[in-house]
């Protein structure tokens, strides 16, 4: 907190934000592994479960969440040119987008909600036991995805307002870094959500 | 460790690289519009490594950083394909 006076040592607290970025690389992989395994003994409902997802919403959710890592990326050159005006105009820009994303995902989920397709809900078990798993898994992989969102949202916007009270300038800003490095993680989960749950029908 | 010196990267790199994955975006999302049957899942996965490649890269600049986080990730890219692979053999075989 009140490292400014000490001596500034950036691999450190980098490298303490790996470690914990591959906890969280490890956690999905592991989902990534279970989802595999039952699309393979459950491939035809797989397939036509996931035909029913938005495609177009899923791309949209995607272009929204790639602008929005860019932006925080490029709001750390800003810090490092001393540039505190634009460096938070572009972290409010990618909570406007994060915040998109949650909205796009309300829908999303409340459309099959509205279908009455949730876990554990009587029509989905009609369906059978590979819509079953399919839903459970997407519920489950999504949510925890937005959870992830959520979290780095509230990371952002204690960045952004450090960086306005000049808590985070250009000689100290290795936690706006490590804010972004989460805000990465959680996009590039992402890119491997997106093609298996809506494009790979 | 050598050079502790903060690199700055600049805007238009990072505007380049978003425009790079949007494209790739664009390019999965029409490949597997398409049906190519079994070669959808592997265009699909082939491209989100891509762009994960990238984002790794750039985005969370591995290609300026030490070195010994670079190898690290790497690591732990490989412990995942390794254990996913492992997994596969085992049920594609039973």
């Amino acid at each position: 907190m009140s490292a400014i006076e000490t001596p500034r040592d950036t691999l450190t607290p980098k490298i303490g934000m790996w470690l914990f970025l591959f906890t969280e690389m490890l956690l999905f992989g592991g989902l990534f592994i279970v989802y595999t395994v039952y699309r393979y003994k459950n491939a035809t409902a797989f397939h036509l479960a996931a035909e029913e997802l938005s495609v177009f919403v899923g791309t949209f959710n995607t272009i929204i969440l790639l602008i929005s890592s860019a932006t925080v990326a490029m709001s750390i050159t800003a810090i490092q040119k001393n540039n505190k005006r634009l460096s938070v105009g572009l972290l409010c820009i990618t909570i406007v987008l994060g915040l998109a994303f949650l909205v796009n995902k309300y829908f999303e989920w409340g459309e099959h909600l509205r279908e009455q397709i949730f876990p554990g809900s009587h029509e989905l078990a009609l369906r059978g036991h590979g819509d079953v798993l399919f839903y459970g898994l997407y519920y489950f992989m999504t949510g925890l995805h937005a959870l992830h969102i959520i979290v780095g949202l509230v990371l952002i916007v204690i960045i952004t307002i450090s960086v306005a009270k000049e808590k985070i300038n250009a000689e100290s800003f290795v936690f706006l870094e490590n804010g972004g490095l989460y805000w990465h993680l959680v996009d590039l989960i992402w890119i491997f959500l997106f093609p298996l749950f809506y494009l790979i029908t | 460790m050598e050079n502790e010196k903060n690199h700055i990267i600049p805007y238009k790199t990072f505007l380049i690289i978003l425009a790079v994955l949007i494209t790739l975006t664009v390019i999965s999302v029409t490949l597997t519009q398409i049906s190519l049957g079994t070669l959808t899942v592997a265009i699909a996965l082939l491209i989100a490594s891509v762009k994960s490649a990238y984002v790794l890269l750039y985005f969370m600049h591995l290609k300026f950083e030490s070195r010994f986080i670079s190898f690290a990730t790497l690591g732990v890219i490989l412990l995942l394909a390794v254990v996913i692979i492992l997994t596969l053999l085992d049920y594609l075989n039973r």
